[in-house]
């Protein structure tokens, strides 16, 4: 089991990288009035069948080749429905895939956000190609970072290198803290 | 306040350094991370971090951190793989910041592998 909502994104987004996608899109939108974290990662990936889609939050599905289960999904769909909240995908072949994680917010079983902004910065590292933009709001109160507004300043420098990323882990934090009225972790 | 803007002076300071930047070829040293959901779970997020901010800080040229998906041996994750041209490969497993810190130091700087976290290859 993950033990923060931004580990189960970090495992998610990883299939989207692994989904030839160009782009990965994270939405973290809270909302206190309706008690409500909702957690959105759509891709322009390769996406899935509807026959793989029906079961691909079964454990003993998985795209990999060393073992039979796979966890990432089945761990994610858990943590939210524990809460008393949804979980739901939609894919479609050739086209990409969304998936979608709604929280209770103040359930006793909803597991911390954890650190957004390491996962952002996770992904630039694993693939510096792939398009990252992440949206966060807390009560109407947003925050949107995108790797293209980045890559258009540093030019021919990866993201990944270590200066920029240092960098861009305090920019997002810092719009994150923001959102969150001055604390980082919600 | 901090501003996007400020990566202008960034990219300005690195252009300068271009020259020396690690462009990985035959004689670059590979660091390989597992994070598959096997990896995230058992705390390999940090464990790439600590690396990455090691190999900065002591300015390691030919040495680069990458990532991989599950290696296989889920419960022995976090677990990082080293590549040194020429000499086998070393798995480390049950990884920690703090281990990934004495790897560098031990192994990628002095050539001299921490054997107590490594798995015995066959």
């Amino acid at each position: 089991m993950m033990r923060e909502i931004a580990l189960n994104i970090l495992d998610v987004a990883q299939n989207s990288l692994s989904a030839q996608a160009t782009e990965v899109k994270i939405i973290v939108k809270t909302d206190t009035k309706q008690n409500r974290l909702k957690i959105e990662i759509a891709d322009n990936g390769k996406g899935m069948s509807e026959d793989f889609l029906k079961k691909v939050t079964d454990p003993f599905t998985t795209t990999r080749t060393t073992r039979k289960v796979g966890l990432g999904l089945p761990f994610f769909k858990d943590s939210a429905l524990i809460t008393g909240g949804k979980f739901d995908i939609k894919s479609k072949l050739n086209a990409g895939t969304t998936v979608t994680a709604e929280y209770v917010l103040d359930s006793i079983d909803r597991m911390p956000l954890g650190d957004i902004a390491d996962t952002v910065i996770a992904l630039i590292m694993a693939k510096d190609t792939v398009r990252i933009i992440l949206n966060y709001s807390v009560d109407g109160q947003n925050f949107c970072f995108d790797t293209e507004q980045a890559r258009e300043i540093m030019g021919d420098v990866p993201l990944s290198s270590y200066e920029v990323v240092t960098f861009l882990k305090e920019y997002i934090n810092n719009g994150i803290k923001i959102c969150n009225g001055g604390i980082v972790n919600l | 306040m901090k501003s996007i803007q400020e990566l202008n002076a960034i990219r300005e300071r690195m252009q300068n350094l271009s020259k020396d930047r690690t462009v990985a070829d035959e004689g670059t040293t590979r660091i390989v991370v597992g994070m598959a959901t096997c990896g995230i779970a058992a705390g390999a997020r940090p464990v790439l971090n600590a690396l990455v901010e090691e190999v900065a800080k002591r300015n390691l040229k030919h040495v680069v951190v990458s990532q991989t998906g599950c290696i296989g041996m889920c419960k022995l994750e976090p677990i990082v793989e080293v590549f040194v041209p020429d000499q086998e490969k070393v798995t480390y497993v049950h990884m920690t910041a703090e281990k990934a810190v004495r790897v560098i130091a031990e192994h990628i700087v002095n050539n001299n592998p921490v054997k107590e976290f490594a798995v015995e290859e066959k």
